[in-house]
């Protein structure tokens, strides 16, 4: 396995969060980003009313601009699953489903299988999984793979994103460690973070992780794509994550194919930014509804 | 999700030989391309034309001539500047010996410390100014000018402060005391930090100081001159004089003075060592190197390949510290050629002062010219050639990031330093025979070496013959740290409390 | 009836970079210049709330660069210069002349210059690279203590503190200093430089009051590493030591001779808080 040095991995991080995006590619850069959003609403007040707000908020970002595309998904518990497929019916936006007994992960295989499988059969087009951190350290490899095997063959139809919890690694090497196992085991996207905790998604581990899947790919010719989630609220960090996407991978990686922003505040940051640049103010955000 | 096509490995360089993938394969469709990303140089304020700072007065030439200076990015002409002939140096080294004699000898070293901190702060104050006259100046990106020249000349001015007053702290036991009149001439590739290098321990020390900067690049010493003249030093302690070979000749080899340091190439840096022969004059050089940067097959790769990237195109490879001979282990040469190439696409080369450009401009049109001979030499012994495929500017001076496979330690391109963005790739099988590669060069200036294995390093680094060595890293700085070099990279070191000992007595 | 009626200030506590009362609620009159003044009297909860900010701040400020350190007391040292008037009229507040307190003055910013020069140098004068027999790499290297606590010279005037609290903060350790029972007005003016000097909050907090209510409690403090002891009475100082051995902390005592001007540029100083490390490792294949 590839080993990473965290200096020379965050000095290379920064160096790319360097690049200065303006005027024709902020905007097509920032249009970019809204289409790999997966709009993201994980709280244990949810309820079928937010989420259809929500859902309606995915298809159509600003009510002033129509122009505009839709996001990639929405992202729900289980449970809400039903709401956002009939909200979003007819729609390109994918529901995704976090699964697992998300966000620790410590619950029994037959449990996290169970919960997968309900979530499919109630219309997740995808499934945001996490691994068993506990076993990972534990140094149980084999057993945090094959779960990630059981639950891609429960997935059926459905995509598979597996979450490492990079927070929780510990190093960039068990991040680059863990993405392997994750492609191997047969994982559709790997993806950083649940969210909950911080550290969340940040420049160096989504750099280790496009590295893993662009060698992956080169190794195997099969192509999995990569989701950063957690703390990315403003514009600024999107291009970021973008400009590491496209000079890592190349530009067919700018696609939600490929990648995806886990995000909810960060959309009307994106709008605020939009905005700033087609008529030149600074924005406030009283002017965009939060769904 | 769509499967992607899988990417082919086949290498094709430049030349003809050999096969790699090319940036073709690497498909942008729908690209998102970058906007150009201009940094404002309106302000600048450049005069059309520069006397000689001597004795805290900007004076005119005695003969009366200028030449101009270029920003080798557009060719156009930027300014004047005076030309310093032997009668001019006489003025200077005059005016640096009174001052030293009237007031700076006697001068407390608390306040000699206060005058440096004055002129650190200043430089942190008008980075930005600066940072966009170096890059208009000598063709770096402006990248590398705000965020490593500027930032770090400051961080010298302010480290050798802090010395002024604290000697005999640095050198127990004796009594520290300056030279006197301290002659330093200074290369193109870093201006205005090699001024910071050469100037600052200089003044902390006690001595004074005439400073000749490159004549392609002489508009940021001068504007440390009006920030000199900002902080109130006393007039005569740094007097800069500009002016090309003759007048560094003409320079170090006054007997007014008594201290010489030099940082450029090796030959001149001969030249000047038989010019002060016999006289007794201190003297310290920096000079040329043909660094090895050694990648074993357990180093972190893509940091490694960082590190090689850096290491070679930083500066456009004007750096004498470049890591200009990548020696990689044997059984992963084809991975990190690989990985090399597919870094190498994404350097950004254009107008230096755009923000997102990662190689500038070549410093002159004769700087190029050298390039272009040694990388022809290359192509002559058999070398396989990649060059990134970029469009360059119509005027100017510009260089693709080249590297060349197949090269061995007999080839001109392995030996001798070309100073520009290209990089030989030789190999190695063994640490024993990296380490006598490595050595195998009359230079000694630097080093890389990049394996996980700490005991590694630690051994490796112990057997090089370089000055710095750097491991699992390349080309860092900092004023506490010192740099120089070993053989005919030159003697002394610059940076540090050993950057302090060739501007002492500290004999009893 | 035309003469101005002056905004007079509460002498305040300096806690976690804000300036707050004593959690006591009580204060203690002192007469100044012209008036009398109401200064905050120090509690062992004011004590308690100053090693818990100490010891929030320290691992970011040992974190940074010794050169970001040296900025940073070198911004110390241009805001106590920009405030030479106050810091002079503080002085003479406590009673000195203004012959007297120009020279203090003056003595406190060029003490925190030097200091700040020596920040980025500490490591260079006191690290060795040991040459042990074998093949390992060997190398000592000195890092701060942690929590330094300091009771102040019963001295008034800046220069006796500065000599007190800079040492320390040099070096990287965070500190908590029990200002001199006889001179508040210094202290809470140096308090207000250092609050508008780029400190991180909790790096430096300065306590007035009466040390005997408030010294014992610093020096029995578990979570803290070292204290730096100025004019201690023999008795005193027993005592200190006394408590101080409960968490086997490192005690320096100072006296008058400590802050005479060549005093005030001493590295060792900065040495008295400092660990050394040695670290080995193998230079081999």
């Amino acid at each position: 396995m590839m080993t990473v040095d965290a200096v020379g991995l965050e000095e290379r991080a920064a160096d790319l969060a360097k690049r200065s995006i303006k005027k024709h590619a902020k905007i097509q850069g920032l249009r970019i980003a809204i289409g790999c959003i997966d709009l993201t609403t994980l709280e244990g007040k949810d309820t079928p009313g937010r989420v259809a707000q929500l859902c309606r908020k995915a298809l159509t970002p600003d009510a002033r601009d129509l122009s505009l595309p839709h996001v990639a998904a929405v992202c729900v518990y289980p449970s809400l699953v039903g709401t956002a497929k009939k909200a979003l019916q007819g729609a390109e936006v994918k529901v995704a489903s976090v699964a697992t007994a998300f966000p620790s992960g410590q619950s029994s295989i037959a449990v996290k299988l169970e919960e997968t499988k309900e979530a499919v059969a109630d219309g997740a087009d995808e499934i945001d999984m996490v691994i068993d951190r506990g076993a990972f350290h534990a140094g149980r490899y084999r057993d945090v793979r094959s779960e990630i095997e059981d639950v891609k063959r429960a997935c059926g139809p459905a995509a598979l994103k597996v979450i490492l919890e990079t927070g929780e690694l510990g190093t960039y090497d068990n991040v680059r460690r863990a993405s392997e196992l994750a492609m191997e085991a047969g994982a559709d996207f790997i993806k950083t973070s649940t969210g909950k905790i911080a550290p969340a998604a940040t420049l160096p581990v989504a750099l280790v992780m496009l590295h893993a899947a662009r060698d992956f790919e080169r190794r195997t010719g099969r192509r999995v794509g990569v989701k950063v989630a957690g703390g990315i609220r403003t514009a600024k960090q999107a291009l970021q994550y973008l400009v590491i996407v496209k000079e890592t991978c190349g530009d067919d990686w700018l696609s939600p194919a490929w990648f995806r922003i886990g995000a909810s505040s960060l959309l009307n940051d994106i709008l605020m930014q939009l905005w700033k640049e087609r008529t030149g103010a600074y924005q406030s955000d009283e002017y965009f509804t939060k769904d | 999700m769509t499967q992607a096509r899988k990417t082919k490995t086949a290498i094709r360089p430049a030349n003809g030989r050999l096969a790699m993938t090319a940036p073709s394969d690497l498909a942008r469709l729908d690209a998102w391309e970058y906007a150009p990303a201009p940094e404002a140089r309106d302000y600048l304020a450049i005069k059309p034309r520069y006397e000689l700072f001597v004795g805290g007065r900007w004076q005119k030439p005695k003969s009366g001539r200028h030449f101009a200076t270029i920003n080798p990015a557009t060719e156009e002409t930027l300014a004047e500047v005076a030309q310093a002939d032997a009668a001019d140096v006489d003025r200077a080294v005059a005016a640096a010996r009174t001052a030293y004699e009237k007031y700076w000898r006697r001068c407390p070293p608390a306040h000699r410390a206060k005058y440096l901190f004055r002129i650190a702060r200043a430089i942190a104050e008008r980075s930005r100014e600066l940072a966009v006259l170096e890059s208009v100046d000598g063709g770096k990106p402006i990248k590398e000018a705000r965020d490593f020249d500027v930032p770090l000349a400051a961080q010298h001015f302010f480290y050798y402060a802090g010395w002024a007053d604290k000697l005999e702290w640095a050198f127990p036991n004796t009594n520290p005391r300056p030279l006197g009149v301290a002659a330093q001439i200074i290369p193109w590739n870093f201006p205005l930090l090699m001024a910071a290098w050469k100037i600052a321990p200089a003044l902390a020390c006690g001595n004074t100081v005439v400073l000749k900067p490159a004549e392609t690049t002489p508009l940021t010493a001068l504007r440390l001159a009006e920030i000199i003249e900002q902080a109130d030093l006393p007039p005569g302690v740094v007097n800069i004089i500009t002016g090309a070979g003759a007048t560094g000749a003409a320079l170090a080899g006054h007997r007014g003075v008594d201290k010489v340091a030099f940082t450029g190439s090796t030959e001149v840096g001969k030249e000047i060592a038989r010019a002060c022969a016999g006289t007794g004059k201190r003297l310290t050089l920096e000079l040329g190197g043909k660094a090895a940067n050694i990648v074993f097959d357990d180093a972190p790769l893509e940091q490694a390949v960082e590190g090689i990237v850096n290491g070679i195109f930083f500066n456009q490879g004007h750096v004498c510290c470049a890591g200009s001979r990548l020696l990689v282990q044997e059984s992963v040469h084809d991975v990190v050629a690989e990985l090399l190439h597919r870094r190498m696409q994404t350097l950004r080369v254009g107008d230096p002062l755009d923000k997102n450009t990662d190689i500038g401009a070549i410093n002159s049109a004769a700087q190029l010219s050298k390039i272009e001979e040694l990388v022809r030499s290359g192509d002559d012994d058999g070398c396989s050639r990649f060059q990134t495929e970029c469009d360059l500017p119509a005027r100017g001076f510009w260089y693709r990031p080249t590297f060349f496979t197949g090269v061995s330690m007999s080839h001109r391109i392995a030996q001798e330093e070309i100073f520009g963005p290209v990089l030989s790739v030789l190999t190695f099988r063994t640490p024993d025979e990296a380490v006598e590669k490595a050595n195998n060069t009359p230079y000694g200036l630097s080093a890389g070496v990049w394996t996980d294995k700490g005991s590694k390093n630690f051994k490796i680094a112990s057997q090089l013959r370089a000055g710095v060595v750097w491991s699992n890293t390349f080309n860092k700085f900092d004023p506490s740290s010192p740099f120089g070099g070993y053989r005919e990279s030159g003697f002394g070191r610059e940076g540090g409390i050993h950057g302090l000992l060739p501007y002492i007595e500290a004999r009893p | 009836m035309t003469s101005r009626v002056a905004v007079r200030k509460t002498l305040k506590l300096y806690i976690a970079g804000a300036f707050v009362r004593s959690e006591s609620g009580r204060t203690i009159a002192v007469r100044g210049a012209d008036e009398s003044v109401n200064v905050a009297l120090a509690s062992r909860k004011d004590v308690r709330d100053a090693v818990r900010a100490a010891r929030g701040a320290w691992p970011a400020w040992r974190d940074r660069s010794a050169y970001n350190r040296g900025q940073i007391l070198y911004r110390l040292a241009e805001m106590m210069e920009s405030r030479r008037a106050q810091l002079i009229d503080a002085c003479r507040a406590a009673g000195l002349t203004a012959r007297v307190s120009e020279k203090d003055v003056d003595e406190a910013i060029d003490a925190t210059c030097w200091y700040a020069g020596l920040s980025d140098k500490i490591e260079q004068i006191f690290s060795t690279k040991n040459p042990v027999s074998g093949p390992h790499f060997n190398v000592s290297t000195p890092e701060s203590t942690g929590v330094v606590g300091v009771v102040a010279p019963n001295a008034r005037g800046i220069a006796g503190l500065i000599a007190a609290v800079v040492p320390p903060l040099c070096g990287g350790n965070a500190v908590v200093c029990l200002a001199s029972d006889a001179d508040p007005f210094g202290a809470v003016a140096l308090a207000e430089s250092a609050a508008t000097s780029d400190f991180p909050a909790g790096v430096l907090n300065i306590l007035t009051g009466r040390r005997s209510a408030t010294a014992p409690h610093l020096a029995a403090h578990m979570d803290v590493n070292a204290l730096g002891l100025w004019d201690c009475a023999s008795q005193e100082r027993r005592e200190l030591d006394i408590a101080a051995s409960a968490n086997v902390k490192r005690v320096a005592g100072y006296g008058a001779a400590d802050r005479s001007v060549a005093q005030m540029r001493n590295p060792y100083h900065v040495v008295d808080f400092l660990e050394i490390k040695t670290t080995w490792h193998p230079a081999g294949l």
